[in-house]
């Protein structure tokens, strides 16, 4: 029992903070609330992929003599490409949002929506 | 034993960090948890095996991530988040659905650390064994991005060439409008 709590562990915190980070995206307002939220979303899929990776006494894929068992080098890759993205990305959402606030005078939705009505 | 206890440890304040990310109003607070929460997440990688991650995490996602939050949040001169006006009923309903149902896919994945995931046996064991004559460098993760995967670290480099142009033609020209108008004026 203990075994397989600790077997799928990290599946489920990674899976609750997908769930914290997509609830903060859609029930929010605030535009630099939900690009926390987003990157939080991002961060846990990170986890998601390095603890599949992992082997259990393995050491990092960097080859070594006197080690033979190494964690996954594949998905690390992956997420390296994938934080690199993550940021570029991020940096246009907040820059989406500077210009949303030059437009509209704030970063609610709420307040957004009701300008866009009045017009 | 020493790295079960490591990583229940930091997951679980990772968890925290981003229960107390959900509950915080004040942003400038949000911003900061969320550069702890992704140095956490960069030691967690550390635990895992992934140095390389955790150092990419550690400079590009605790650092630049928050740095350009904080310049946003300096540009937009906002301090605080409003409570949104109605309930947050339909999101919870939403999350709740789909965390079980992740949950539900999760209870017959591969054991963490299983050395006969199928995530193991496909290609990895390939990158291991030949990777260094093959490419003759010793840190696999830089033999496959650079080599193996050329292309595709080609690829990210065109995606952040092209938010880097977006990101210019949104901001970039409107400050030299604003200028050139506060001169006609």
């Amino acid at each position: 029992m203990i075994e397989y709590i600790l077997g799928h562990y990290n599946y489920w915190i990674v899976i609750f903070l997908m769930m914290t980070g997509f609830y903060i995206v859609i029930s929010r307002g605030n535009m630099i609330k939900k690009i926390a939220g987003l990157n939080i979303f991002q961060v846990s899929v990170f986890l998601l992929y390095i603890s599949i990776g992992n082997v259990r006494d393995g050491t990092a894929p960097i080859i070594t003599e006197g080690f033979t068992v190494y964690s996954n080098p594949l998905p690390h890759v992956l997420i390296l490409t994938a934080i690199v993205v993550g940021v570029a990305t991020t940096s246009l959402a907040l820059a989406l949002v500077v210009r949303i606030r030059e437009a509209y005078g704030t970063i609610e939705e709420d307040e957004i929506h009701n300008k866009d009505q009045s017009l | 034993m020493i790295d079960t206890i490591l990583d229940v440890t930091l997951l679980a304040f990772i968890a925290v960090t981003a229960i107390a990310i959900l509950r915080l109003r004040n942003l400038f607070a949000i911003i900061m948890l969320f550069g702890i929460f992704s140095l956490l997440s960069a030691g967690l990688f550390v635990v895992l095996d992934a140095a390389d991650v955790a150092f990419t995490e550690a400079a590009v996602g605790a650092g630049i991530s928050t740095v350009l939050l904080l310049a946003t949040l300096a540009l937009t001169k906002e301090h605080e988040e409003k409570i949104p006006s109605h309930r947050p009923w339909l999101p919870l309903l939403v999350v709740l659905v789909t965390g079980a149902a992740l949950i539900y896919g999760t209870l017959d994945i591969a054991p963490f650390g299983s050395a006969s995931a199928p995530a193991q046996t496909h290609v990895a064991p390939l990158y291991l064994e030949q990777g260094m004559a093959q490419t003759g460098v010793p840190n696999v993760v830089t033999g496959v991005l650079a080599s193996y995967r050329g292309f595709d670290t080609l690829g990210e480099v065109t995606v952040i060439f092209t938010a880097g142009i977006a990101v210019l033609l949104l901001i970039g020209g409107r400050r030299r409008e604003n200028q050139t108008r506060k001169e006609k004026e």
